[in-house]
């Protein structure tokens, strides 16, 4: 059994956010982290190689800067690592990335017993698109929003997060999971972890070394192959500030709310 | 200025010491130690052993990356260093002196975060001047018997043993100075009480006792009458760790100052919009950076095995002394606030006074400086 996670360097969204004239983010100007969830994913693999001693194999697609990010992932215990760079790569969105990762996770390889594991969503886009898509493309069932996961032999059960409750889902592997935050804490690197980490070996799979790959082709990744256009970039408008209802006892407040809902034909 | 590895080591001790040491604090002023829970997170990430080789149960990093991670801790504790003290003080000697049986017996346990180790050579009457020591070991077949105290022993309230230092008279009347491993349940071998400190509240701190403690030969480090090159073999490291510790609570001075001075509203705009604010701000930045290249300076000579010992005491002098100064300008910056208890800069400001004082005092770094450069 080996886990092969997906992880993408995002900009750190929690500090600065730093916008272009045409609205896009502006991602030399911010520090960079590697996406939140996707550190979860790191973790539920790990917790994996500790219960199981399966390998663990991160992947991303990024620029070259991204191998910091993979080494991170190594210094906290990862075994391998692969950078998908390429500049046919750059400008794509959700369904040539997934193209991409799903081309790259198909020319490392994927065994009968792996688990693939992604983050749920990027803090950059948000669409959460990604692991689903790479799911699709690789023919492998898939389960969403893991907010626990266990594994016994080759069946995989996953609790999913939903917004009104949960569900409990057994597939068998090969599969895809994509993690929330619930799933586990993230450990921190090591001071062995980060001492090793340059001697573990990460390797960079270009467009050369994908071109073979089944799924890659120039209409489906890069700019070109990517459907999304986008038409406006605009920071929303905030919304105004709450009002806040007092009164003499609770009745008289709720009777004060409820006035208020009806004269906007809400109740 | 830091190769990919020590910038991950730095900010790997940074969340560290954010997310784990800082909510630990408050418990750790009020107790004298930091919760044990803490010990074992922070061995389970190797930072007690970091720069200690594998085969010694350590992380085999170099010198500088403990350097680096010393700093980072300090930033936010000061009094969270004793805990490291495997990378400097009680490590180094069994590292450097130790014979390998010791190593593995002594040194693996400290390193890998399970057992304490203390550094007991300063005494009521004798610091730097060790030729003033007055314990002494008292040969009886294949045992020594130490009598007398040691005082101001960091770590000495929790230690499961101790470097001792002791003077062994031989048949000639003349004094051996000479260094035992002594286990802390040795009959004889007890504490004082936890001294009250002005600072490093957080950090236990007591004399060590010897009332004929007998201590099998085989637990002296290195050799009889070697104990100059045993109290001398951590010296340069000792210091510049300490320095290490004084650059790490400067720089958390001068981060709280920073970010008080953007919220202390008066005269109707932040005081971080005033020019005597920014200036002085800008002073203590420029005073802290000069420190950190001089520490690292000296940490990077030790890793290439020459010889620091001058760079350290320059270090460890003006490190010390900036960081005092910049704990009182920081103090100033917050006013009256910086005074109370609860903030950040009065824990800092009260630590800081300590710098100068242990591992060799300014005074006798500038002894040190002084007849290097002078005949």
């Amino acid at each position: 059994m080996k886990i092969l996670v997906c992880a993408k360097q995002v900009p750190d969204t929690s500090g600065k956010v730093a916008v272009n004239d045409d609205g896009t983010l502006n991602r030399a100007s911010m520090p960079v982290i590697t996406n939140p969830d996707d550190l979860n994913a790191v973790e539920a693999a790990l917790k994996l190689k500790d219960a199981y001693g399966c390998r663990v194999i991160v992947v991303t697609m990024g620029p070259a800067a991204a191998e910091s990010m993979l080494r991170e992932l190594l210094a906290m215990g990862a075994d391998e690592a692969y950078l998908i760079s390429d500049r046919a790569f750059g400008g794509s969105d959700t369904f040539a990335t997934s193209q991409v990762l799903a081309a790259g996770l198909h020319h490392i390889g994927i065994d009968p017993d792996d688990i693939v594991i992604c983050g749920r969503q990027a803090i950059d886009g948000d669409t959460a698109q990604v692991g689903p898509q790479i799911a699709e493309k690789l023919d492998l069932p898939q389960i969403t929003y893991a907010g626990e996961l266990t594994v016994e032999g080759r069946t995989v059960r996953v609790q999913r997060m939903l917004e009104d409750g949960y569900m409990t889902i057994e597939t068998d592997t090969p599969c895809l999971v994509t993690c929330v935050k619930e799933l586990n804490e993230p450990r921190y690197m090591s001071i062995r972890g980060i001492l090793r980490c340059f001697d573990k070996p990460v390797t960079v799979l270009t467009y050369e070394d994908l071109k073979d790959e089944p799924l890659i082709d120039a209409s489906t990744i890069g700019l070109k192959g990517s459907p999304t256009n986008i038409a406006k970039s605009f920071t929303p408008p905030l919304k105004g500030a709450g009002v806040m209802l007092t009164g003499v006892d609770d009745s008289a407040v709720v009777a004060d709310l409820t006035d208020r809902l009806s004269a906007k034909h809400i109740l | 200025m830091l190769d990919k590895k020590h910038q991950m080591i730095q900010q790997l001790t940074r969340e560290f010491a954010v997310n784990e040491i800082e909510p630990c604090i408050d418990y750790a002023e009020e107790h004298g130690e930091f919760p044990d829970e803490l010990w074992e997170k922070a061995a389970r990430y190797g930072f007690m052993g970091c720069c200690i080789p594998e085969e010694y149960g350590g992380q085999g990093g170099d010198f500088f990356s403990s350097i680096i991670m010393m700093e980072q801790i300090c930033r936010t504790a000061v009094g969270a260093a004793s805990m490291f003290m495997a990378n400097s003080l009680s490590g180094m000697p069994i590292l450097k002196c130790g014979t390998e049986e010791q190593k593995q017996k002594y040194l693996r346990p400290v390193a890998e975060g399970k057992k304490r180790c203390a550094f007991a050579l300063t005494e009521p009457g004798a610091g730097s001047d060790t030729g003033a020591l007055s314990t002494t070991a008292r040969q009886d077949g294949d045992h020594f018997i130490l009598n007398g105290r040691k005082t101001f022993i960091t770590l000495g309230p929790t230690c499961d043993w101790a470097v001792v230092f002791a003077n062994v008279i031989r048949d000639d009347g003349k004094k051996a100075l000479t260094a035992f491993i002594v286990e802390a349940d040795t009959p004889g071998f007890s504490r004082g009480k936890r001294e009250k400190k002005l600072g490093l509240h957080a950090s236990g701190t007591c004399d060590l006792i010897f009332d004929d403690v007998r201590v099998p030969k085989e637990n002296i480090l290195g050799t009889v009458g070697g104990g100059w090159r045993v109290a001398g073999s951590g010296l340069s490291a000792g210091r510049i760790n300490v320095s290490s510790q004084a650059l790490g609570g400067a720089q958390g001075c001068l981060d709280e100052a920073v970010k008080y001075a953007g919220e202390r509203v008066q005269f109707g705009k932040p005081i971080a919009k005033f020019q005597n604010t920014r200036f002085k701000i800008a002073e203590m930045d420029a005073k802290i950076e000069a420190g950190r290249r001089l520490i690292y300076s000296a940490a990077q000579m030790v890793d290439r095995g020459e010889d620091a010992l001058l760079q350290a005491s320059r270090a460890k002098y003006y490190m010390s002394e900036v960081a005092n100064e910049v704990a009182y300008k920081c103090l100033q910056i917050h006013g009256g606030y910086g005074y109370m208890e609860g903030f950040a800069i009065e824990r800092f400001y009260r630590d800081l006074r300590i710098m100068p004082v242990y591992e060799g005092t300014s005074e006798v770094q500038l002894m040190v400086i002084s007849s290097a450069i002078m005949k």
